[in-house]
């Protein structure tokens, strides 16, 4: 899926290129689009999240939330990702001013901010598995590892596409195709907050209790 | 581990005498087209004009072309299933045994679904839509060479599973705990599973892709309410794409991890919930059924208005209709198991939302009715198939309705009469639907009409075969006689059986007329070509292009006041009209990008079927790869120049007066 | 009139397609199954009042509107009239209304989850969908039997389904109702036959490739004693069906013939249902309880 999501990005990202010279709304175009498939990557969290809701009791004999949650833990990694959320709208706001260094600045304070999450959320999962706790463990298990990894390859994907778009400024500088993909990142990179917010309170918070 | 994972020669059908001689002829048939392709050195062509083209009205052509091969399969799928069990009664055991036959009707309706009906749809969508809004292309053109060809990447993994390995044998429902590996170990579920994974996300981003472009890409003027209702419908279908197939998405991957990496989302150990995957399923898969019909009701409703030389009536309970019909298929999921033990007021809330459907659908017939009411129906091959529409369509919707009585699903459920409901509404609405419209816009993307009379010998042996295939079926239901039975032992079962197989082999001499008609169209093209680009004296905005139309759709963007655009413009005189000079037309360029990616994530998918690891990676990464290349290409678009333009438009208008000279 | 004359010819047909079934769902022997295709009539007619009038129309003006017509009216802009809009909406609407109530209603009267009242005491059968044949449990008489399944006439029969692997619907289409069966759950069935005879039992939903064999007969016995005396002929017979002979029976198999069993261990249907949850050594009390009541009471979550 994350593969999928990191396709589609880009492409809507290429077809601006197509129209830029003429149409003048087409970057608009462009982010309508990737609006519309933000809202059909919320169905298929919401799936998954639908999932989670059936099989978190079942935990098959094995452990529940409320044995391996660490809210301490999960706090941190919400906070990293919250603040990348806000270092990316400083990014825009000196993109938008085609501030080129400051933009590449706070792209690499968010990318940072994003590698603690994956990285936090990776010693997470390993843990995890170190102790038996897998997936294959049981259904609880198996909801939990595929609602979180989905959003972490999701979280993967924008740290990839990132990379390229950091590429992107300092080579061509802030252009206005250049402008319109970092816009749909950002959607996508709010997008994920708003997923994240949803996941601890429903997954963590909620389990933990 | 091997190489070639679990592939090894073991899984290729030497056996299977059927499936070696499908394989030759497909062999032979192919290197003919080959040879042919060569002898007439088009292999040119093919590539620059077709393959990499991003041109919407092509890619509509190569969907429909997919969407007819695909009905040959799916048809012969379907007549060796009613040949069967026409030779499998009292107890014989035919000549298909379970082995085989389960994956015969587990690809029937995979087939016909995914790839012939959708395919179908789109291509009409995709030839259509953009001209009807006024629009010179979708709203992103590359993308929707690449939704082409993962929808085509899904058909020819489904074509290769014939022959090397199997299909899935589970119902084209492929409902857990019997999907699981513990039931099904073979590679079959897994073709199921990426074939539908790769070509469903095809559907969604050309969802999403003609949604940006009826939102944002209309002719100036023309609002919401003055769109023509087959873009309306279509949009309909693409809001329910967007909002459904994304359940599907998730539903497979995760029947992929519980079967690749031992997971337990629908497994019967350690907890994991197979209801679970039937509600998923069917959260897509309801809403699927709308996403074929509406378009249909598109079809038929630009059918009736034009060819009742009338508008249509009631355009805004049309509308809101379709509206209706698109929400309440979202809320109606659990009418495919009521048998499943939920309580009585769950059931009955289901029952009534089902039925509740058939209000909008029942406005729209009347609709219909209206539209031919005191119009001048000129009874054509396109009317044919509408007319047979709203008498069969009447009765499935009827059988439908009881269906959706849990009282009545509870002795009907999964019988034949079942079947016969499904094929009432899919052939008889959908089918029928998209056959009209095949013949409707036909002369306007191959620039000649299709032949009347073997037109009418198809219409009639698809509605004659369709009433001996399927009324057998409602009986057989009554009877007792349940789905996917391999074999019978019931005297009074057998005279249906019989009656069934004989419609089959009716429908079959309708799709040969269809062949035939191709052909002789093709033969004949000349006498039968369409110069005035309005064959049909059409109401809206595609009948104002040449046929076929020109590459960049429209000279000048055209200024709409009414729903009939094309009508308003021919009284109030502004029809084949040049202008005195034009703007430079900003085009995009053809590319390989599309389907490089496309087969590159195709042999990622085979690999992932098999379990060659560095394959699928290799896959994966080479279309990652062709895209990034993609992303970084300048030499994307150009400029077609107003001399160019003018020149076209002038031998367009020349063409068209001639040819009304002549007629008048 | 006209009504009453449509109604009149769709029971025609309806007698006529009728006289020529034996078996299946419109020959009924059970009151269960009459009801319901009193309900298959009773909604096809009503729905026959809107259908045969389109049809009818649908012919009627494409002939009458046909383009040699040219003496008829042409009114190529009339495309809107309030009137027939709000009749076309409001037909459909009515009939759907009239159709909702009565499924309401006969949906709660059919619920297969509510014992059959005012019919007595019910016989408790246990059925498990195995691949690839039925096992019937007789938890009252302490017998078990495969792909038999016999009870007196008159008398309701409660059924507790479950599955040991694959989904399947248990099915008697003379009796009545289906419902599925499946793993790690219990669902439940009450049918009733009205007179004795033997009546063709099946799996109703796709279970892989022994599907078409697992066929069984139901045989309602004449009497309460006939059933007894069968009882005692299964129980002569010295096979135990206890944890072990259940693993071997449960092996696939196709077109298993019919087995009694004379003797069965107690619970064995409850450690069916339940041994997906007993898969862990480890077992967690709370969870497991918890989930088999989340399993088993699907039906009655709902209804809350």
């Amino acid at each position: 899926m994350n593969s999928i999501a990191t396709n589609f990005d880009a492409i809507k990202i290429d077809d601006t290129h197509d129209h830029a010279h003429e149409h003048h709304d087409s970057g608009g175009n462009t982010v309508f689009g990737f609006w519309l498939y933000l809202m059909t990557d919320c169905l298929l969290f919401a799936s998954f999240f639908a999932t989670y809701a059936v099989l978190f009791m079942n935990t098959a004999g094995g452990v529940s939330g409320k044995e391996i949650f660490e809210l301490d833990f999960v706090a941190v990694e919400t906070a990293a990702l919250l603040l990348s959320s806000i270092t990316f709208g400083f990014a825009m706001i000196t993109a938008h001013a085609k501030k080129k260094s400051l933009t590449l600045l706070w792209l690499v304070v968010t990318f940072a901010l994003g590698a603690v999450f994956i990285g936090m959320e990776v010693y997470e999962f390993h843990h995890l598995i170190e102790h038996g706790n897998g997936p294959q463990r049981s259904a609880f298990l198996t909801s939990f590892f595929s609602l979180v990894g989905l959003h972490g390859l999701h979280v993967t994907a924008g740290l990839i596409w990132m990379t390229v778009m950091m590429l992107e400024v300092s080579r061509r500088g802030l252009t206005s195709q250049t402008t319109t993909r970092l816009n749909c990142l950002s959607l996508f990179w709010h997008f994920l907050d708003v997923v994240w917010i949803c996941v601890f309170t429903v997954v963590y918070l909620m389990g933990a209790m | 581990m091997s190489l070639l994972g679990k592939l090894t020669l073991d899984a290729i059908p030497f056996h299977e005498p059927i499936l070696v001689g499908t394989f030759i002829a497909v062999v032979l048939a192919g290197l003919v087209v080959a040879g042919l392709i060569t002898k007439y050195k088009k292999w040119g062509v093919i590539w620059n004009d077709w393959i990499t083209s991003i041109d919407h009205k092509r890619l509509g052509v190569m969907y429909i072309i997919v969407a007819l091969i695909m009905l040959l399969r799916g048809f012969s799928d379907a007549i060796m299933m009613r040949t069967q069990l026409a030779a499998a009664t009292n107890g014989a055991a035919g000549y298909l045994p379970p082995e085989h036959y389960d994956q015969i009707f587990t690809a029937h309706g995979v087939i016909m679904i995914i790839f012939m009906a959708m395919p179908f749809m789109i291509g009409l969508m995709n030839i259509v839509l953009p001209l009807q809004i006024g629009a010179r292309d979708v709203a992103f053109p590359f993308l929707n060479n690449l939704s082409f060809w993962l929808t085509a990447g899904g058909a020819i993994l489904i074509n290769v599973s014939l022959f090397v390995g199997e299909f899935a044998k589970t119902g084209w429902v492929a409902y857990p705990p019997l999907s699981e590996l513990a039931y099904s170990p073979g590679v079959g579920v897994d073709y199921y599973i990426w074939a539908l994974q790769i070509s469903g996300l095809g559907t969604l981003l050309t969802g999403v892709n003609f949604l940006v472009t009826v939102f944002k890409m209309r002719a100036p003027g023309m609002t919401l309410m003055k769109m023509p209702i087959f873009t309306w419908t279509c949009t309909w279908a693409n809001i329910l794409i967007a909002a459904s197939f994304p359940i599907l998405t998730a539903v497979l991957a995760m029947l992929t991890l519980d079967r690749y990496l031992g997971f337990h989302f629908f497994t019967n150990a350690a907890g994991g919930n197979a209801m679970m995957y039937i509600n998923l399923f069917w959260a897509w898969g309801h809403p699927e059924v709308y996403i074929l019909i509406l378009p249909a009701f598109g079809i038929f409703s630009e059918v009736v208005s034009t060819f009742a030389g009338k508008r249509l009536f009631g355009y805004k309970s049309m509308v809101y209709a379709s509206g209706a019909i698109s929400i309440l298929g979202f809320i109606v999921w659990l009418h495919h198991f009521f048998t499943m033990g939920s309580s009585a007021n769950v059931n009955a809330f289901f029952g009534v939302m089902t039925m509740v459907i058939a209000v909008p659908t029942g406005v729209k017939l009347f609709n219909w009715l209206f539209t031919i009411y005191r119009g001048r129906l000129r009874i054509s091959t396109p009317i044919l198939w509408t007319l047979g529409f709203m008498v069969t369509f009447t009765i499935g919707g009827m059988t439908g309705v009881l269906l959706a009585i849990p009282g009545a699903d509870y002795v009907l459920h999964n019988s034949l009469f079942l079947i016969a409901h499904f094929h009432n509404t899919i052939i008889g609405g959908a089918v029928f639907g998209y056959l009209a419209g095949f013949v409707f816009w036909f002369p306007k993307a191959m620039g000649f009409k299709l032949d009347e009379r073997w037109g009418k010998a198809s219409f009639w042996c698809w509605l004659i075969g369709f009433i001996f295939a399927f009324v057998p079926l409602y009986v057989l239901g009554f009877l007792g006689m349940t789905r996917r039975l391999n074999h019978t032992d019931n005297p009074d079962w057998n005279i249906w059986l019989y009656i069934a197989c004989g419609g089959a082999v009716i429908i079959m001499f309708g799709i040969l007329s269809q062949l035939i008609q191709l052909f002789v169209s093709f033969k004949n093209r000349k006498a039968l070509a369409d110069t005035t680009g309005d064959p049909w004296n059409g109401h809206t905005l595609e009948w104002s292009t040449a046929s076929p139309p020109q590459y960049y759709n429209f000279a000048k963007i055209p200024q709409v006041r009414d729903i009939d655009t094309w009508t308003d413009f021919k009284e109030q005189g502004k029809a084949y009209q040049t202008e005195q000079s034009y703007s430079p037309i900003h085009m995009p360029k053809n590319t390989p990008t599309g389907v490089l990616m496309g087969m590159s994530l195709t042999l990622f998918c085979f690999a992932m079927i098999w379990h060659i690891w560095w394959l699928a990676g290799l896959g994966f990464i080479a279309a990652i790869t062709f895209f990034i290349k993609r992303c970084y290409c300048n030499d994307v678009d150009y400029y077609v120049q107003p001399d160019e333009i003018t020149a076209i438009e002038q031998a367009h208008i020349n063409q068209a007066r001639a040819a009304q000279e002549a007629s008048a | 009139m006209l009504i009453r004359n449509l109604c009149k010819l769709a029971l025609a047909a309806m007698a006529l397609t009728l006289s020529g079934c034996s078996g299946g769902i419109l020959d009924p022997k059970g009151q269960i199954g009459i009801d319901e295709k009193n309900l298959i009539i009773i909604a096809t007619v009503l729905m026959l009042l809107v259908v045969i009038p389109v049809i009818v129309m649908t012919l009627y003006f494409a002939w009458k509107y046909r383009d040699s017509r040219t003496d008829e009216i042409y009114a190529p802009k009339w495309a809107h009239s309030t009137k027939i809009e709000t009749i076309v909406w409001i037909i459909p609407i009515i009939i759907v209304a009239v159709l909702g109530v009565i499924t309401w209603q006969s949906t709660q009267d059919l619920d297969p989850y509510k014992p059959l009242e005012g019919k007595g005491e019910h016989l408790v059968v246990e059925v498990v969908s195995l691949n690839w044949k039925w096992l019937f449990i007789y938890p009252e008489q302490g017998i078990a039997t495969v792909n038999e399944l016999v009870f007196p006439a008159n008398v309701p029969v409660q059924y507790k389904i479950t599955s040991e692997s694959t989904m399947n619907s248990f099915f008697i289409p003379q009796l009545g109702s289906q419902i599925y069966s499946m793993a790690g759950m219990e669902t439940k069935l009450h049918l009733i036959a009205n007179e004795a005879g033997s009546y063709d039992g099946f799996s109703a939903n796709y279970s892989g490739a022994g599907f078409t064999g697992m066929e069984f007969k139901a045989i309602a016995t004449q009497s309460e004693a006939d059933f007894d005396t069968w009882v005692a002929q299964v129980k002569a017979e010295k096979t135990l069906l206890n944890k072990a002979s259940y693993q071997t029976l449960a092996e696939p198999s196709e077109d298993h013939p019919v087995t009694y069993y004379g003797d069965v261990e107690p619970g064995l249907f409850h450690s069916i249902v339940m041994k997906y949850m007993q898969a862990h050594d480890d077992m967690d009390k709370p969870h497991q309880a918890m989930h088999q009541h989340s399993a088993n009471q699907l039906h009655s979550e709902h209804e809350e």
